[in-house]
This record gives C-alpha cells, sequence and structure tokens, in this order.
C-alpha cells in the first residue's frame, strides 16, 4: 500500500488487512508503556487545513506511540497565510524529508492531487464530502471488537441525517458493505446525493420504519449552517423526524449499537444523553482511533522486516 | 516543395493535388493564391511558390465562435498573439473573442485594442465579441449600438448568462433593431451554486456539488420563448444537455432565428473523467454524461447544432493546480479542435467544414471574408489539413501559452498542415511562420 486514500482504493482484503492490524496496535497500547520503535526514523507530517481535534490528535499519538518524528503543520501560521500554494507547501515539505503526509482539506480530492507532487505517503484524514477512511476503519474495528465478529453478512447498518455532505458516510458504505453488512440511509431526499442507484444500500425517508431492523445506528451530526441552505426548514423538525431520544431507543432490537463519528450536536441528532445507554459504543469509537492510525501509518512506513519483528513481539 | 521562409514572400502561391471541401463538395484542383485572394483553381497549375497538399484537404480556414485569448487582463494565461498562434496551428482564420477580459469588452476603446493587437499579431482575425450588459454585470445594458458602429456583430456576457428575464426580453429587443446577435452562456446561477460537476452519480460518490442539466435547459428553454416573442437573433454557446439539443431542434422546426454550438470536448470526455481529480477536467458547462455525448453528435449531425467550438479556456498552471472546487473552469481546445472533431463525428468532410467554417463565420457575421467557398476572387482564408495523419498530444509542442489540454497523451486522427491567412502562410507543414 503506498497511500491510503479512499476504503475503496484500499478494497476489502486491505481493509481486512488494517483491521487485523489494528488488533496487535490495540495490545501495544494495553500495555504500560505503550511505545514500539517500529518507525523510528520515519517522519510523518499532518497537513490540516480545516479544524480537527480528534482526527489530528489520534494521528499525532499514533505517529509517536510507533517512534516517529512527527510535523504538524497549521494553516493559521503558515506560509499559506502569505500566498504560498498547496503544491509548493507540499514540495518544501517532502524537501525536509518527510515519509508521509496526513492530510485534512476542506475539498474532495486534495490526497490525489498532493500524492502527485510528493513521493511520500498519503493519508487521508477527510477530503471534503468525499472520504474520510480512517474514521470508516474504526468505525468497523469497533463493531467487530463489540460484536466478537470479523464478517457483517446479515448485519444492518442505518445511517441517519446528512448523507449528502458526509465523508463518513461514504466511506463507511463502502467499509461496510465490503465487510457483508447491508446499509440502509435514512434521511430527508434534500439530505440525500443526486443519485445513489448505483450505491449498495436502501434509502428510506422514515427512521420509525428501519429500527425494528437495525443492528447498528449511526447517527450522523447535522450542521447548522444545513438551514440556511434550505435543505431542512429548522432545527426542531429535523430532530422531530430524524433525533435519537428514548422512544426511537427502544424501538431498536435487543443488542443493537449506536454509534456517532462526533462531535455530537446535542438536542439535534441526539436527544437522549447516550452515556447513559449501555449499547453505545461512541467511547469505544474515539480510543480505537489511536490503534488504527496506528495501524494505518505501520501498513504504510514499515518495511517487511519491521512488519515480522512486530509479529513476533505481539505474539 | 519550397522553403517556409520563400512561401510568405509576394507572388503566386498554389497549394499543389490537394482536395478542396467546400458547400459545393469535393474537388480534387490545385488552388492558386496572390496578393491575399484566390487567383485561379484549376488542374496542374503553376506558380511562383508550390505548397504540397497531396492526400489533404483544402478548405475555407476554420472560424472559432468561442475563444479566450485573455488580453486585456490575464496575459499570464494567454495573450492575443499566443492565442492567434494556437488558432492559426489548429486551421482558424478568425477567432471570436469573448469578452470576459479585464477590463471587459463593453466598451468601444476595449474592442478597438483587441481588434488592433489581433492585426499586429497578424496571424488571423480576432473578432471582438461586445457584452450585453456593463461589465457583465447583468444590471445594465452594454451600449450595444455604439459597439455595433464600431463592428461588433455578436454579443454575450460568456460565463454569466443574463439571469434577469426583463433585461434579457430588453437587450433582445434592442439587438433585433440593430440587426445583431446574442449569444448566451445558459445557466441559471441559482441552482450552480458550487457547482463543480456534472450532477450524475460520479458527484454522487465524489461528494462534488453537482451542476443539474435543468440549469441550462430552463435558460435555453427561456431564450427560446423570448426569442419567438421578439423575433431577435439568439446563439447558444456551448450545449451540453440531450434536452437541450431536443429544445433547439423545436425551435428550428418552428422557423426561429436560433442558432447553436457545442465544443470538442463535450463530444468527447463523458463526466466520469472527474474521477482522476485532475482540475483539467473541470469545465463550465461540466462535462455530462455518455447518453448527453450521443445526443450532442445526433444533433451535430442532423443539423440541430451549427457551428463546433472551442470555448478554448487558457488557464495558468497554478491556477489549476487549485483544488477542484477552487480551480477555475476551462480547458484549451484550439490546437486540438479538428482532430477531436474527425474522431468523434459522424459526418462527412463537406460537413465538417459547414460547421467548423461556414456556419461559424455567418453567426458571427464574417461571410464576407470567411467561410467562403474556394472560388476565385474569395479572400485567400485556407486550412489545408490531411484527414489521416494520427499525432499525439504534447503540452510541449503547443502554442498557447498555458498547458490545460485534456487530450494530453492522446492520439488524435486529423492535422493541420498549412494555414494561410489574406494569402499569407501562418502555418506550413505543422509549423507557425511566426
Amino acid at each position: 500500500m503506498k497511500h491510503l486514500r479512499s476504503i475503496d482504493e484500499l478494497g476489502h482484503d486491505g481493509v481486512v488487512r488494517l483491521l487485523e492490524l489494528t488488533t496487535h496496535m490495540v495490545e501495544i497500547n494495553s500495555r504500560q508503556v505503550p511505545k514500539v520503535p517500529a518507525l523510528r526514523g520515519r517522519t510523518v507530517a499532518s497537513l490540516f487545513f480545516e479544524d480537527s481535534t480528534r482526527t489530528r490528535l489520534s494521528f499525532e499519538t499514533a505517529a509517536k506511540r510507533l517512534s516517529a518524528d512527527t510535523m504538524t503543520f497549521s494553516v493559521s501560521t503558515s506560509s499559506v497565510n502569505k500566498g504560498e500554494s498547496l503544491r509548493d507547501t507540499v514540495e518544501t515539505i517532502t524537501d525536509m524529508g518527510v515519509d508521509a503526509f496526513v492530510v485534512r482539506h476542506k475539498s474532495t480530492g486534495i490526497p490525489w492531487q498532493i500524492s502527485d507532487w510528493t513521493d511520500a505517503c498519503v493519508v487521508n484524514a477527510g477530503d471534503g464530502w468525499h472520504q474520510h477512511p480512517t474514521q470508516a476503519l474504526v468505525d468497523c474495528f469497533t463493531v467487530r471488537q463489540a460484536l466478537g465478529r470479523d464478517r457483517f453478512d446479515g448485519l444492518t447498518l442505518t445511517i441517519v441525517g446528512d448523507i449528502k455532505h458526509s465523508r463518513v458516510a461514504r466511506s463507511n458504505i463502502s467499509a461496510f458493505s465490503m465487510l457483508g453488512a447491508n446499509v440502509v440511509l435514512v434521511a430527508p431526499p434534500t439530505l440525500l446525493p443526486p443519485d445513489v442507484s448505483h450505491w449498495p444500500v436502501e434509502v428510506s425517508h422514515r427512521l420509525d420504519e428501519v429500527l425494528h431492523r437495525t443492528d447498528i445506528l449511526y447517527m450522523l451530526r447535522l450542521q447548522s449552517e444545513r438551514m440556511s441552505q434550505g435543505h431542512v426548514p429548522n432545527l426542531r423538525e429535523y430532530a422531530e423526524a430524524f433525533g435519537l431520544d428514548a422512544r426511537r431507543v427502544g424501538m431498536l432490537p435487543p443488542g443493537a449499537v449506536l454509534m456517532h463519528p462526533g462531535p455530537m450536536n446535542r438536542g439535534v441528532e441526539m436527544l437522549i444523553d447516550p452515556s447513559t445507554l449501555t449499547n453505545s459504543l461512541i467511547h469505544q469509537q474515539v480510543s480505537n482511533g489511536v490503534s488504527v492510525r496506528m495501524a494505518v501509518l505501520f501498513d504504510l512506513l514499515a518495511g517487511e522486516s519491521s512488519a515480522s519483528h512486530l509479529a513476533q513481539e505481539a505474539s | 516543395m519550397t522553403r517556409p521562409a520563400e512561401v510568405s514572400a509576394v507572388g503566386r502561391v498554389v497549394l499543389k493535388d490537394g482536395t478542396i471541401v467546400d458547400s459545393r463538395g469535393e474537388q480534387r484542383l490545385d488552388v492558386a493564391m496572390e496578393n491575399g485572394v484566390v487567383t485561379e483553381v484549376g488542374i496542374e497549375l503553376r506558380g511562383d511558390r508550390l505548397v504540397d497538399a497531396r492526400g489533404c484537404v483544402v478548405a475555407p480556414g476554420f472560424v472559432d465562435l468561442h475563444a479566450h485569448l485573455r488580453e486585456p487582463g490575464k496575459e499570464e494565461a494567454e495573450t492575443i498573439e499566443t492565442g492567434s498562434r494556437a488558432g492559426a496551428k489548429g486551421g482558424y482564420t478568425a477567432l471570436v473573442a469573448m469578452p470576459n477580459t479585464d477590463p471587459p469588452q463593453d466598451s468601444v476603446a476595449v474592442i478597438d485594442f483587441v481588434r488592433e493587437q489581433g492585426k499586429r499579431a497578424g496571424l488571423l482575425e480576432v473578432v471582438p465579441s461586445g457584452c450585453i450588459t456593463l461589465g457583465r454585470q447583468g444590471e445594465a445594458l452594454a451600449p450595444l449600438a455604439e459597439l455595433t458602429a464600431a463592428g461588433v456583430r455578436l454579443f454575450t456576457d460568456d460565463g454569466s448568462g443574463v439571469q434577469n428575464e426583463l433585461l434579457m426580453r430588453r437587450a433582445m429587443e434592442y439587438a433585433r433593431g440593430l440587426g445583431v446577435t446574442l449569444a448566451q452562456h445558459c445557466e441559471v446561477t441559482s441552482l450552480t451554486k458550487g457547482a463543480v460537476m456534472n450532477e450524475c452519480q460520479c458527484c454522487t460518490s465524489l461528494g462534488l456539488p453537482g451542476w443539474p442539466s435543468i440549469a441550462e435547459e430552463l435558460m435555453v428553454f427561456r431564450d427560446i420563448e423570448l426569442a419567438r416573442l421578439t423575433g431577435a437573433r439568439v446563439h447558444f454557446l456551448h450545449l451540453s444537455t440531450a434536452r437541450s439539443v431536443e429544445l433547439v431542434r423545436a425551435a428550428k422546426r418552428d422557423g426561429l432565428p436560433i442558432t447553436a454550438e457545442v465544443t470538442p470536448h463535450h463530444l468527447s470526455l463523458d463526466d466520469t473523467r472527474l474521477t482522476s481529480f485532475d482540475t483539467v477536467f473541470k469545465v463550465n458547462p461540466p462535462l455530462r454524461s455518455l447518453g448527453d455525448i450521443a445526443a450532442l453528435r445526433a444533433g451535430v449531425r442532423d443539423g440541430t447544432i451549427d457551428a463546433l467550438a472551442t470555448d478554448h479556456a487558457p488557464h495558468p498552471r497554478r491556477d489549476k493546480e487549485l483544488s477542484l472546487d477552487q480551480a477555475p473552469p476551462g480547458m484549451l481546445g484550439l490546437e486540438t479542435a479538428l482532430g477531436v472533431a474527425l474522431g468523434v463525428l459522424d459526418v462527412d468532410l463537406v460537413h465538417l467544414v459547414r460547421i467548423m467554417s461556414t456556419q461559424p463565420a455567418a453567426i458571427a457575421g464574417i461571410s464576407d471574408r470567411h467561410g467562403r467557398d474556394i472560388e476565385v476572387g474569395a479572400p485567400a482564408n485556407v486550412v489545408v489539413f490531411d484527414p489521416d495523419l494520427s499525432w499525439t498530444v504534447s503540452p510541449d509542442s503547443l502554442s498557447s501559452k498555458s498547458r490545460n489540454t485534456p487530450y494530453v497523451g492522446m492520439t488524435l486522427r486529423g492535422k493541420v498542415r498549412h494555414t494561410f491567412f489574406n494569402g499569407v502562410a501562418t502555418v506550413l507543414d505543422g509549423d507557425a511562420q511566426r
């Protein structure tokens, strides 16, 4: 693997390989000193052109636990504000000797453009509404761990909310269906992309009608700017139709789990406190973030020898 | 055969052993040119300079209704001289210069400047179009009568289609009185805010804001009906959808004074090209579906589409290296139009010459000197092209100042060999002469 830019590029075998590798990383993270020398001498640069807390921190933590050096590029202090082009920025950092770029940008496709300008590996940490592959790996790993199964055949994943503008939804639709899950999208038509007929999904506009057959309920964040663009009339109406409250939690079958990629909009898509729910995986999603990103960086940057070294160490 | 430099010298130049293709059909005859006009057509002609045209088509020089020459204002991307050279290499003897310059072509001073720069370059005729509204702002009419008096025959706000229905009606009424043509870029912009590519399955998967076909078709419909109401001559720029072609076909059936153009890229490239995230494929209107492409080709075949126009839109490298949503739309077209057209259009050479020369010349109002049959007395604006020669597009071989061609590395069939503008060779054996 040279880059991690989308789940489709990664493919089924790649997804499975990274999920297996994540198991080793979880073990490392459970040690008293959760640090291994696997990526000593390697340098990982974070290029975040968009706000992020958990994704950026979990990538940086992941790099450090593998003993890689890290470089953080933040737009507010960079030459980008002096008019430097993205290509110049990437080439400059490449010249400093970087092995991987972790990139988040508000525009679709930036990770592909960057990989034309550098020999370093490129990890997509979110591009526009397009892809967020490490989030999908986190979510698949979290479900595997919680349900104790490697494949998702027979399980139904219901994704609720603003599918149209969601890179998390696009990556999860690919990843969960690769592992065998049925995927149901629930949203008003204004928050769905224009034509989903080629996606392996079922579409519903009524949450109450699909809850009873949902095994994994995935609530998406609704951004308030969607109101001004006329996608939904107001938050109250959205919460009424698509928000998760105690009544709807009660409609889920026993054993169903709840997920959210964060940050949550309490009072909009989340009308109850998920920490009161025993079947919420939201905390596990955050804690698995570091292990998954360790697996990704290791897979991209470690040579064959260190891979067998890690396997020995883990066994 | 003679060396290039000698051909430009005064004297009688004879195009040997080619096939004349014009509105009368095909004829295997030599063509003699002297002092800027065709002086003899016949067999085994002699002259001071002989230029080989064996195996080639000899046709009236091409006319492009839609070229962005970027001067004044964006000379980093193209100048009138470099754009003219690119045009000459593409077989063009006239280019309609789009008015989205800075300052825009809404005053006689700018129109005169553009025309003079064209003359200074001397590679082909630069025909300035004028703005419909001041500053292309869509708020107040430009001085259409003044600009008409300065020689403008085609008016357009180009990339900013006139949104206001009342203003467009007034423009059409006024234009009818002046006997000029209004050319519209059809896009209802409230439906395309932030749009990057065709609204389709690809835009769904890529998470890019879509540019729906209906945003074009609504304005095509509106302007057809306004033309019906006002009697104005309306030309549709770069149509891209199947329904637009259908609307124009019906309007022509009704006898309305409507004409339409299509670009080589909308005939040859579909919306899935954007999955490469290469901004060279971002263009406005966007690349459409295979179904739209088939309908556009059928529209050319049955005469619904009058002209092939390039929408040649040079951009400097750094602008096209922005993200897909930030990069400006547009691609080069002048030097590849013929090869693309021959590859994708199922029409004979007579029809090809009609849509690349005769009909665009008529729409531009320059039929007295361009798009004329190759006969004695006609101005010697002539292209000689080999319809069977294959060549591979290499950005470094282009004469345009920019490099944003979507056809890099592709093999095209059909290449311009010689171009003559007013009897002077601007291109010989594929090489620009000045």
